[in-house]
């Protein structure tokens, strides 16, 4: 279906269409080749996590908000139990924080070869897909053996981690990453060098440094247009405060930069899960944290794969939370899409919204629509005496009816 | 470089009448391999249990219950676990104080029928 005014054309992407991974809807306006206008609708996941966490309790929380995002799921409940943590003044053992750290760059490297898969996927590079997907492969299945899942891993609990890091799941971690290591580097040299690659990529979803700044973006969108922020680095949190991590940037500001920033970056990962697992100290991997949170309110901040995770967590001394906020950096990166598709072709717009690593699910939260000056708060009674006389006007007698 | 012609691929489709499927069947004939440290289905130990049921008050899930059958003086306890709400995050096994609970290698979980789900551990 399209809508034919003038020269534009617009043409309706989903929410239910064969090549989006989860629903979520586009409306594209056309001039020719040329995206004029596009309009993104999101709203179809929405799962009401939020609230479902306040008749839980903050055991039971920690699975849900695990479960916020399939691949950033230690992220989440990191950020979630540095929240209770912080409330409740527990010290998390360091060798736990260690822990966390190289579970969470594992993470990160498993959802940046996950994400280059798809993206070379999208322009039709296949082989750099099956390249990729095998090596993260063998990411998961170190994940696997030491957390006991490959996606929900299950290893932070509160106060700690779940399971140590013995000898030998050490020894395997780093023979897996020194081999992804010299694969990672053929990736880059097929990103720096191959023509095609670059010319496909190269100018295309441009979101400069100024408009990522105004969009508010975060993650590898913001890093490739030059902006230096990392929570890692800005503001570290556990093992990171000890860890050494170099901040990457680059100036192409456009996906071709993004595909760059997330390659440096899984060196850099690498990098720092050697240093952890060197430097890891001995001791005990958990705290006893109470059941009962004293009151308070919470801000943590945790970088993602994807960008800055935020999570809000308000208690009122109960076993269960008051009010429990997450923010996934889809929500953040989302706005600045719209504006990187004007002035794009149609057949940029997959690898565009690729490029943001787009997690639908993750967003999705209670939307409040702000109709102006009609806004009103009723009862159930009036509720009902308004429907009523909404018929009534109508035409409709609602008593008279027999159904 | 290597030659490419008929007669490599007769070697090949030569390899190919006599060696086994690629494929496996479902859980490869009870020879299923996972991982080390793989979360599976529960086991249950009755007679370390104290019927605390911290298990059944921090599973996110609701998916196990603990039924005492005999008297406080003489348990007899059970424990039924519904496959199908497990989401196998090993919650009650970290919370069981007294080890009755721990996870098995078993994932062998699929049934015809939704009534075969709810078992008795």
């Amino acid at each position: 279906m399209s809508n034919i005014d003038k020269n534009k054309v617009t043409i309706p992407i989903g929410p239910q269409h064969p090549s989006l991974d989860e629903p979520a809807a586009f409306s594209i306006t056309l001039e020719g080749e040329k995206v004029v206008n596009a309009v993104i609708g999101v709203g179809y996941n929405h799962r009401g996590l939020e609230k479902a966490c306040e008749s839980r309790t903050y055991i039971q929380d920690l699975y849900i908000v695990e479960r916020v995002c399939g691949i950033c799921s230690h992220a989440h409940s990191t950020a979630f139990c540095i929240s209770i943590e912080e409330l409740a003044g527990i010290k998390v053992p360091m060798r736990a924080e260690y822990i966390r750290v190289i579970v969470a760059e594992l993470e990160r490297l498993h959802s940046h070869l996950l994400w280059l898969g798809t993206a070379c996927h999208e322009i039709g590079y296949d082989t750099m897909f099956m390249y990729t997907w095998r090596d993260r492969e063998k990411i998961l299945d170190l994940l696997a053996s030491y957390g006991g899942n490959r996606i929900n891993y299950g290893v932070n609990k509160f106060g700690g981690v779940k399971r140590d890091f013995d000898e030998t799941t050490s020894s395997d971690v780093i023979k897996t990453i020194n081999k992804l290591d010299d694969n990672i580097k053929h990736y880059l040299e097929i990103a720096l060098t191959e023509t095609t690659l670059i010319s496909r990529l190269m100018g295309i979803g441009v979101l400069s440094r100024k408009d990522a700044l105004k969009f508010g973006a975060v993650g590898p969108v913001a890093k490739a247009a030059g902006i230096d922020y990392d929570i890692r680095v800005a503001e570290p949190y556990g093992a990171y405060k000890e860890i050494p991590v170099k901040l990457i940037t680059d100036n192409h500001a456009d996906v071709y930069g993004r595909t760059v920033v997330r390659i440096f970056e899984m060196q850099e990962s690498i990098k720092i899960i050697k240093y952890a697992i060197k430097n890891m100290p001995a001791g005990e991997i958990s705290a006893r944290v109470p059941r009962r949170i004293p009151a308070g309110e919470v801000l943590t901040r945790v970088e993602a794969p994807r960008g800055e995770n935020i999570h809000f967590v308000r208690s009122n001394g109960t076993d269960k939370p008051d009010r429990v906020r997450v923010k996934a950096p889809t929500e953040s990166n989302w706005h600045g899409v719209q504006h990187m598709l004007k002035g794009g072709k149609l057949a940029d717009v997959p690898i565009t919204i690729a490029a943001i690593d787009p997690c639908y699910s993750c967003t999705d939260r209670a939307i409040v629509v702000n109709t102006g000056n009609d806004t009103k708060i009723m009862d159930w009674k009036q509720l009902r005496q308004y429907s009523i006389d909404w018929y009534k006007k109508e035409g409709i007698d609602i008593a008279a009816l027999k159904l | 470089m290597e030659k490419k012609g008929p007669g490599k691929l007769s070697k090949d489709a030569l390899k190919n009448l006599f060696e086994k499927p690629a494929t496996t069947s479902y859980m490869g004939n009870g020879k299923i391999i996972v991982e080390k440290g793989y979360r599976g289905r529960l086991q249950y130990n009755p007679t370390k249990c104290i019927n605390c049921k911290l298990c059944m008050k921090d599973c996110p899930t609701g998916a196990i219950t603990i039924i005492n059958e005999g008297t406080k003086e003489e348990k007899k306890m059970k424990a039924v676990l519904n496959v199908g709400h497990c989401i196998f995050c090993c919650q009650c096994v970290d919370s069981c104080n007294t080890g009755s609970l721990t996870f098995s290698q078993n994932v062998d979980f699929a049934r015809l029928n939704k009534k075969d789900l709810t078992v008795e551990l």
